[in-house]
């Protein structure tokens, strides 16, 4: 099997245009990538990785950058068609069983007084909550009593009436296997160091602050721990802020405005999104990922500047994520730190998932390639996930910091962040650092990278498609039909693990995934029985569709690129 | 069948033969024209300018980026916050010196309370600190639902939604109901988070001047007669009255008997904003609702945070299934955002248990409010703005002398003559060049239950005596 993947993707690679053309930023294409690859098997000679396309280009990667995203079976894309089209039908008919009065309707209605009103929801809008989503609505805000640790609680629900509405049972599932939280390195803990600091902190300063920054909230707790985020690192200063999601929302409209452009990842955040619209600058979108499409987009704003003025541009900023959440991918960060020093654009790296479960420390994305943090303008992260805490920061030069302290929108209409949640991170973060004095920060981060090549390699072997890059710790299963979503939900609930399954709109149409987060917490044997229980499932669901058909990122289908304006 | 289809054939073959030349070869030529129609290029694509790649590389090497960041001037640094160590209780430590606090929005003094602190504590120590996942995957804690419920029956509606953040929570509301094309009338005086909200929602939006309902009506009746001459797209056109129950920015309470009216006569849906008037306003605390004695149900949204009255973190929406239930898949801040760290939650709780069991704290509350607000009054060149029960409110400049920064700079001599004499006030911060409608410069004084009469007086006094010391001297100066 392992022989004859390595042909084909030799042969694919010989021919030249399938495999990756890694830019080095200055030319892209053209590169011996061939030669490249064959020099990279002869030097590593691990089994399982001849069956990667690798993409190792000298001077930029100073380490093999994996990633692979398996081309859908053309038989697997009609049939999740077909379902689509069947479920649409189906939604069709109930509807219009339900406007006859045939079918109760189970939606909440508007109130009698205010039927003459403009309505508030378009109705087309709601069938597919109404009649797809409702279907499988139970994988989804399960409710839990406990720690989100590597095993949590969940509460048992029923429903009798198709998911319209809930029941607790009063009953607790205990000890199921936590695969969906993102608790990388294991900070979610109610006992332990950092736990102990929250409570005494709890216990000083009370939960709340009741204030902002710029007013009465401007805590010397506050400044100790920006203080420590720029050591962390390895910045000048930064500053932190009290949700991760506003971080990005609010933030992004302080650094760009109108005659400035935007150039967006495809799959970014929504929170990114957000900012970035909220700005008024121009957005163009690239393909995830994508060097060329990236370059491309780069090099025509500057020739041909704003559109129908052609004035130049006052600013380019390039906004990607450290590891995408639902494609389980790392940024191509050395390249686009070439392509952003050619064209003097500015980059704004949100680490929101890669902080902390990458880097032989855990600093991030910036690390793990072994670069300089200095070259990227912006570094945003968010605390939830690896320091189990709340809250989101933005690091980089003096003067940006500076800056962002008297325009931040957070800063000054925000309240600000809570002791305890602030104390959470200081320790989570010193442990991390080494500076308790003990090796468990380290011991996790190492727990964590053998966690998640352990589980991606065993989930490959047993012929699932799996997303993403060999070191994310985020790990997208390929389900595709939306049957299976709420099967495999369900599926894996019952035998005492609980996993997270996205489908439309948080993924392309298609391809629909459930989604496993790993954790340092994790155990072997916990690992073991997951595993053992996901390829029970896939053989029962069918779910491995893996032909090894390996394709690079390049030829994915995606939409191509377009802008938006603000108008 | 097919004896059929050789007849037709034999029949064109035969017309072919049989029309004239002149109209075959405008046949033959509109085909031609098709065929190259279908085949070229009509338009020009965007790279119509002939560059070479020289000259492109020639631009991309002339090309100058403004600085990310403004360069600060030497003259203009950055201004330093005060720095508080320790909580931010009734008494505070600002900047090294022990004070009273009259600038957090701690109105019912929950955030010192020993069952609150004692109740996070219990949940920290059941849950940990953080959730690590949105609400949608395995974000969602019984604490989390436990509250919702509590707020929802707390405000007499169907449902709540928490958020995890405050200022998120209307900023999220606004889009998540109005889109583009909809209209959305908004008092000037609206706070930040409010017009964020409305920027994301790109809706068409429409000022009234602040609590003027004669000019709300009169922008209603403008749309009224526009509905009439498009009445397809008046169908289709959703429209939302925007307003703060107690305006941070000026410590007015909104007219809302009269917006409720306008409701029903214009077909407009009411949100309403209430971060400062839940547990503040109305017998039980249940805001500007029960202070009107309005019907909460004509509220289509209410949304608060709770890191005022409650002295927690994060904020929530309230009203009728219909309404919040649609949030859960369309609040921005909600569905993308990791949920609120259950001890925070749990304190939340606790903090609306006390709020159910002594009512009179909210008396207690307004007589303070009421007490201060008549001793400020009279002091030469400042003047209270806000309503006499409002517990935040704004001491501006009787008269500005023209230029911002100076004014600022008054206040701000004030405050620190306060701070120096053990009252911490603070001055209320805009983003001056983001604000729509930016407000004067002015005092933020905040009353709460701790504060004895004792110290109420000592501030009354305290900021006379600076206003004489600092205004007079300077008046002298210039």
């Amino acid at each position: 099997m392992l022989i004859r993947m390595t042909e084909s993707s030799v042969k694919k690679l010989s021919n030249g245009d399938r495999c990756y053309r890694a830019s080095n930023g200055v030319k892209p294409g053209k590169n011996g990538c061939v030669k490249n690859h064959y020099l990279y098997q002869k030097q590593h000679c691990y089994p399982e990785e001849k069956i990667y396309h690798v993409a190792h280009n000298g001077g930029l990667y100073k380490r093999p950058f994996n990633e692979v995203f398996e081309e859908t079976p053309m038989l697997v894309a009609v049939l999740t068609y077909m379902g689509y089209g069947i479920l649409t039908l189906f939604g069709y008919l109930r509807d219009f069983l339900r406007d006859w009065k045939i079918e109760k309707c189970q939606n909440a209605t508007e109130r009698e007084e205010q039927k003459d009103f403009v309505p508030l929801y378009q109705d087309f809008e709601n069938f597919y909550t109404r009649n797809l989503y409702m279907r499988i609505r139970d994988s989804w805000n399960r409710p839990i009593c406990s720690v989100p640790g590597a095993k949590f609680d969940v509460m048992d629900r029923v429903s009798y009436d198709y998911n319209w509405t809930f029941k607790y049972t009063g009953k607790v599932v205990k000890d199921v296997i936590n695969m969906g939280s993102y608790n990388y390195l294991g900070f979610a803990e109610n006992h332990g160091l950092c736990a102990d600091a929250a409570a005494d902190v709890t216990m000083k300063y009370g939960v709340g602050v009741s204030s902002t920054r710029r007013e009465m909230g401007n805590l010397a707790k506050h400044e100790e721990l920006e203080k420590l985020v720029a050591r962390f690192l390895g910045v000048e200063a930064a500053m932190a802020f009290g949700m991760g999601f506003a971080t990005n929302s609010m933030n992004i409209p302080a650094l760009v405005g109108k005659g400035c452009l935007i150039l967006s990842d495809e799959l970014n955040h929504a929170s990114l999104v957000l900012g970035a619209r909220l700005s008024g600058a121009t957005i163009r979108v690239f393909k995830h990922n994508n060097m060329q499409s990236l370059e491309k987009l780069l090099r025509d704003a500057i020739v041909h500047g704003q559109p129908r003025t052609h004035r130049p541009w006052k600013k380019i900023l390039i906004l990607v994520e450290g590891i995408y959440s639902m494609e389980g991918s790392i940024i191509r960060l050395p390249e686009v730190i070439a392509l952003k020093k050619k064209y003097k654009a500015f980059l704004y790296l949100d680490e929101a998932h890669s902080i902390g479960a990458l880097g032989p420390s855990g600093k991030g994305v910036v690390e793990y390639f072994g670069l300089d943090p200095k070259d990227v303008d912006i570094m945003m992260g968010t605390f939830t996930k690896s320091f189990g805490a709340a809250g989101g920061y933005i690091g980089g030069k003096k003067e940006l910091i500076d800056y962002l302290f008297t325009h931040s929108h957070s800063a000054v209409y925000a309240t600000s962040m809570s002791p305890p949640v602030v104390e959470q991170i200081i320790t989570s973060m010193k442990c991390i650092m080494g500076e308790d004095g003990t090796t468990f920060g380290r011991d996790r981060i190492q727990q964590l990278a053998e966690n998640t090549r352990y589980f991606r390699r065993k989930l490959q072997e047993m012929g699932f498609i799996i997303y993403g890059n060999i070191d994310s710790p985020v790990v997208p299963l390929m389900l595709y039909m939306p049957a299976k979503i709420g099967a495999f939900g369900r599926e894996m609930l019952k035998r005492n693990i609980g996993v997270v399954v996205v489908g439309f709109p948080a993924t392309p149409i298609i391809e629909s995934r459930a989604r496993f987060c790993l954790s340092a917490a994790h155990t072997k044997e916990m690992l073991d029985t997951a595993l053992r229980m996901i390829s029970e499932v896939g053989d029962l669901l069918q779910l491995k569709y893996s032909r090894h058909l390996l394709v690079p990122l390049l030829d994915r289908p995606f939409e191509t690129t377009y802008e938006e304006n603000e108008e | 069948m097919a004896s059929g289809q050789q007849w037709v054939l034999v029949e064109m073959v035969q017309a072919f033969y049989e029309a004239p030349a002149y109209h075959l070869i405008l046949e033959g030529f509109l085909i031609l024209w098709i065929v190259r129609l279908l085949f070229s290029k009509t338009y020009k694509l965007q790279e119509r300018s002939d560059l070479t790649e020289k000259e492109k590389e020639e631009l991309i090497e002339d090309w100058q980026p403004e600085p990310l960041v403004p360069l600060v001037s030497k003259d203009h640094p950055p201004p330093k916050y005060d720095v508080v160590s320790g909580p931010t209780s009734h008494e505070i430590i600002v900047n090294g010196k022990e004070c009273i606090n009259f600038a957090s929005f701690n109105f019912l003094g929950l955030l010192d309370n020993e069952r609150v602190k004692n109740q996070a504590l219990t949940s920290l120590r059941k849950y940990g600190v953080g959730t690590c996942g949105p609400r949608g995957f395995y974000g969602t804690f019984d604490v989390h639902l436990e509250l919702e419920e509590r707020l929802a029956k707390f405000m007499r509606t169907e449902e709540a939604i928490i958020y995890s953040y405050g200022f998120a929570t209307i900023a999220s509301a606004i889009p998540a109901y109005s889109k583009r094309g909809d209209i959305v009338f908004v008092d000037e005086a609206a706070c930040f988070s409010i017009q964020k909200g409305l920027q994301a929602s790109r809706s068409n939006i429409k000022y009234f001047k602040h609590n003027d309902m004669d000019d709300l009506e009169r922008l209603l009746k403008e749309l009224e007669t526009e509905d009439q001459e498009n009445p397809r797209k008046a169908r289709v056109t959703r429209r939302f009255i925007v307003v703060e129950g107690l305006y941070i920015n000026t410590g007015d309470i909104c007219p809302l008997p009269e917006l409720v009216q306008l409701k029903y006569k214009y077909k407009v849906r009411i949100l309403l904003e209430e971060s400062l008037s839940f547990g503040v306003l109305g017998e039980h605390g249940r805001g500007v609702t029960e202070h009107f004695g309005v019907n909460i149900d004509d509220i289509d949204l209410i949304s608060a945070n709770m890191e005022n009255s409650l002295a927690s973190i994060g904020g929530f929406c309230c009203g009728r299934s219909f309404v919040i239930d649609h949030q859960r898949l369309s609040g921005q801040g909600y569905c993308f955002s990791a949920s609120l760290p259950p001890m925070l939650a749990a304190a939340a709780i606790e903090a609306l248990n006390i709020m159910e069991e002594d009512i009179d704290i909210f008396r207690l509350l307004r007589d303070k409010c009421k007490h201060i607000h008549s001793a400020l009054q009279g002091i030469s060149g400042l003047e209270v703005v806000g309503e006499s029960i409002s517990p935040a409110f704004h001491l501006q400049l009787e008269k500005s002398t023209g230029s911002r920064e100076l004014d600022v700079k008054l206040l701000r001599g004030i405050i620190d003559y306060c701070m120096n004499r053990q009252i911490a006030l603070t001055q209320a911060h805009y983003l001056d060049k983001e604000e729509r409608f930016l407000p004067p410069p002015s005092i933020r004084v905040v009353v709460t239950i701790e504060q004895t009469e004792e110290e109420l007086e000592k501030a009354a006094s305290l900021i006379k005596e600076a206003a004489q010391h600092i205004l007079q001297h300077t008046v002298l100066g210039h």
